[in-house]
């Protein structure tokens, strides 16, 4: 006992377990929830040092008001024809996701994840970017595809694992690629496009390119190791990348707070990277395109990266294999207090006496037969496991870029097996 | 059985080599290992402007074991440079560089640290070009040094090479000797494939036959420190059959080679070694002509035993040679425990073990 110090009068420790305000059957109050006035945030000169950006690290750069008014410094002063393209990726996008989360209830395909609620923030931002700068997304920017005209039959052959799908059905559906559309394949591993992106940044760099590079993850994706090690590579060479954050406050069944929300902001890690960190109120499309067209001229200039953080909320469960009225209040998504991306759009541009609600309701019927209309002419092409698929032996292609006689013997063994079983399998 | 082979360095020239050694291009000069993978790089970055080297030391400092010194001067800091320390990040970085259209050559300090890369080496590099359906590629080459016999203890002297082998979609190469080395790293560079690079560091110096206690050699005297100075590649995926021999056939690769080769010369067995130098794609063709004709295969690797790749080759040759096979194929490797600092000498799978192991074959 000699020299060890008396323990007897130390309070216990306690662990701290993050919880969620509601859960399932709360009535949700997001009362005491803080948001900012529209037009309030500086913006700085892309030039800024990066240790200057604390204050909009914390709090919510918004540019439409509660009224419908695009108003500060952040308003990008779109032309209401950009505003109406912008409205209608966004309604395309939505009626994209109802079509397809029905497909898979129906039993055409075997996954679906909608970004319902979060449309701005992929469509906004793609339409800040250039058309060749390169994205890479998480698995919730499908809307990088639809602002950038991409086939939405093509999207759904991918969906389909059919005959046409150009990924061969080697992948889950909505882990497109398209190297054309200047996306790149979409990985299940979470946060692993963070160090890639910024490695394609780099090289598009030491090239004397001109191109620059953004990516998106989760805010629960940000507690990976590849988030760090990707704002460090940023940092250190100054990448010309967009780092975007989408808090849409769920990861699956885990609220934010898992993901460090309760002591911080997202946009604020960027601070100790040094990086500049703008949090955004992510449901202000304006907002989204402000940022990143911001964000894309300091990346263009050799000012380095920036880090947005897009403040959303996930409405809808996390893909079709989740049931969020199992862990969290059904009412959070109609109480959320940033309201919805498609109708402060819609309203804006009906203050702006751009639009109206009869147009408006005529576009989404127009987009849904869009929609449908596509879906008809992919499932020509087959849905899954109704035979209409890829050559059998595609299997075995693009494990290299040579095939080697190990996975020939492979290839040979399964034709042979086919042709034994009698299924109808038979290649095509 | 068996006849005597009194000097293994006659058989070791490359000329002796089964493989093709095409294109070759200027002078030869004595090179170490080390020297002859600086040459690759240096060959490949001044025929290609997208060949980038990286990792942490490897710029100004030119690596801790001097691989690219000198390159960074050469080439500049945007072609060779530092990075920090996140072998994610650098392997996740490479795969992004790769897919706008460089071929990163990303260093891994030691094997023993790749482990924090594994995620972005397995999901990422090795499955990019099949998600995508070859629309993106990840051609990038993973140099990293492996092995152990130099007292570097748990964390520098491991051999993770069946980890990667494993990994569909990964290529995996390991050299023996400079020539082979600067040979093979040139293929594994233009190759459009990813590509680990284990090198052997306890053979960077000179071959080492496992006698520890004896003095070491260096590679100016041995013919495979003969190296042409400019572009020569050697296949991936051919092995070399380094002593040719009817009684049986050993299958190694990096520093076991030699020390393969010395416990048979010491055994006095007229053994066939074939040094694999490529693990994935395997030269199935060269182990199984081999085998059908001596009848009997010792395996022999530092990693551990137990998954090691000699699992997947003792199946393999049990597969295909089973009625040519006067014997149980037997595994001469590391043991199946972490590895050892001041024990290393009983781990390390030396002439002693190699030496029990053929008189066992031997006499089955």
């Amino acid at each position: 006992m000699t020299g060890e110090p008396s323990r007897a009068n130390l309070p216990p420790l306690s662990l701290h377990v993050p919880e969620p305000k509601f859960r399932p059957g709360d009535a949700v109050d997001f009362s005491d929830f803080d948001v900012p006035p529209a037009g309030e945030q500086r913006r700085p000169d892309t030039a800024e040092a990066a240790d200057k950006f604390h204050d909009l690290a914390f709090t919510l750069v918004r540019v439409l008001d509660d009224e419908g008014n695009a108003v500060g410094p952040w308003n990008p002063r779109l032309s209401p024809d950009k505003l109406r393209q912008m409205l209608r990726y966004m309604a395309l996008l939505r009626a994209f996701d109802e079509r397809m989360f029905r497909a898979q209830r129906q039993g055409k395909t075997s996954f679906y994840m909608k970004a319902t609620g979060e449309e701005s923030v992929a469509v906004a931002a793609t339409m800040a970017l250039q058309r060749d700068d390169m994205t890479f997304p998480s698995y919730r920017q499908q809307g990088i595809l639809i602002a950038r005209d991409w086939s939405l039959v093509d999207m759904m052959n991918q969906i389909y694992s059919n005959s046409a799908d150009r990924l061969q059905g080697k992948q889950l559906p909505i882990m497109y690629s398209t190297k054309e559309g200047a996306f790149f394949s979409i990985s299940g591993n979470l946060a692993t496009q963070y160090p890639q992106a910024v490695g394609w940044a780099m090289a598009s760099a030491a090239k004397g390119d001109t191109r620059i590079a953004a990516t998106w993850c989760g805010e629960g994706s940000t507690a990976e190791g590849d988030f760090h090690s990707a704002l460090t590579f940023a940092t250190v060479y100054r990448a010309p990348v967009i780092l975007n954050v989408v808090n849409n406050q769920w990861a699956i069944s885990s609220f934010s707070g898992f993901a460090g929300a309760e002591a911080t902001t997202f946009a604020a890690r960027a601070v100790g990277y040094g990086i500049a960190g703008l949090r955004i109120d992510g449901n202000d499309a304006l907002a989204v395109y402000a940022a990143t067209e911001w964000a894309a001229e300091r990346a263009r200039t050799n000012q380095g990266p920036t880090l947005i953080e897009h403040f959303t909320y996930r409405t809808e469960g996390h893909s079709t294999s989740d049931d969020p009225g199992q862990y969290r209040s059904a009412d959070e998504a109609t109480e959320w207090p940033l309201g919805d991306p498609i109708k402060r759009l819609k309203d804006h541009l009906i203050k702006l006496g751009e639009w109206d609600e009869e147009r408006h309701a005529a576009q989404d019927l127009e987009l849904a037969e869009t929609v449908k209309a596509a879906q008809k002419e992919a499932e020509k092409n087959g849905i899954l496991g109704h035979g209409l698929h890829q050559p059998l032996d595609t299997l075995f292609d693009g494990v290299y870029e040579e095939m080697p006689w190990h996975l020939k013997e492979q290839r040979q063994q399964m034709l042979d097996e086919e042709q034994t079983s009698g299924r109808p399998w038979d290649r095509k | 059985m068996g006849s005597e082979v009194s000097d293994m360095s006659d058989l070791e020239t490359p000329e002796a080599r089964i493989a093709p050694t095409p294109d070759r291009e200027g002078d030869s000069v004595r090179m170490n290992m080390i020297q002859a993978i600086n040459s690759a790089m240096d060959v490949l970055m001044d025929r290609d402007p997208n060949v980038i080297v990286m990792g942490e030391d490897v710029g100004y400092f030119g690596g801790v074991f001097r691989a690219t010194a000198g390159l960074q001067k050469k080439f500049g800091k945007t072609r060779v440079f530092d990075t920090p320390i996140t072998e994610c990040g650098i392997i996740g970085v490479a795969v992004g560089m790769g897919a706008y259209g460089l071929r990163p050559v990303p260093e891994i300090q030691f094997a023993d640290y790749i482990y924090p890369a594994l995620d972005q080496l397995v999901s990422e590099a090795a499955r990019l070009r099949y998600r995508s359906a070859g629309e993106f590629t990840a051609p990038i080459t993973v140099r990293s040094p492996f092995g152990g016999g130099i007292f570097g203890g748990q964390t520098h002297s491991q051999s993770p090479e069946a980890i990667f082998a494993h990994v569909s979609g990964l290529k995996t190469v390991i050299p023996s000797n400079p020539y082979d080395a600067k040979g093979l790293l040139i293929a594994a560079i233009e190759d459009n494939d990813p590509v680990i690079f284990f090198e052997p560091k306890r053979i960077y110096n000179g071959p080492f036959n496992g006698h520890w206690d004896k003095p070491a050699s260096n590679w100016s005297k041995h013919p495979a420190g003969e190296v042409p100075t400019g572009y020569y590649r050697i296949p991936l995926g051919k092995a070399a059959i380094v002593r040719p021999g009817e009684a049986l056939t050993v299958l190694a690769y990096g520093t076991m080679v030699h020390v393969a080769a010395e416990a048979v010369r010491e055994a006095g067995i007229d053994a066939e070694i074939i040094d694999l130098r490529t693990l994935v794609p395997l030269d199935i063709e060269t182990i199984e002509e081999s085998v059908k004709k001596t009848g009997r295969c010792l395996i022999v690797h530092e990693a551990t035993r137990t998954q090691g790749f000699g699992a997947e080759l003792s199946a393999l040759v049990q597969e295909r040679c089973f009625y040519h096979l006067e014997a149980p194929v037997e595994r001469v490797t590391g043991f199946d425990t972490p590895y050892p600092h001041s024990l290393e000498w009983a781990y390390f799978p030396g002439p002693v073990r190699i030496g029990m192991a053929l008189k066992k074959i031997m006499k089955d």
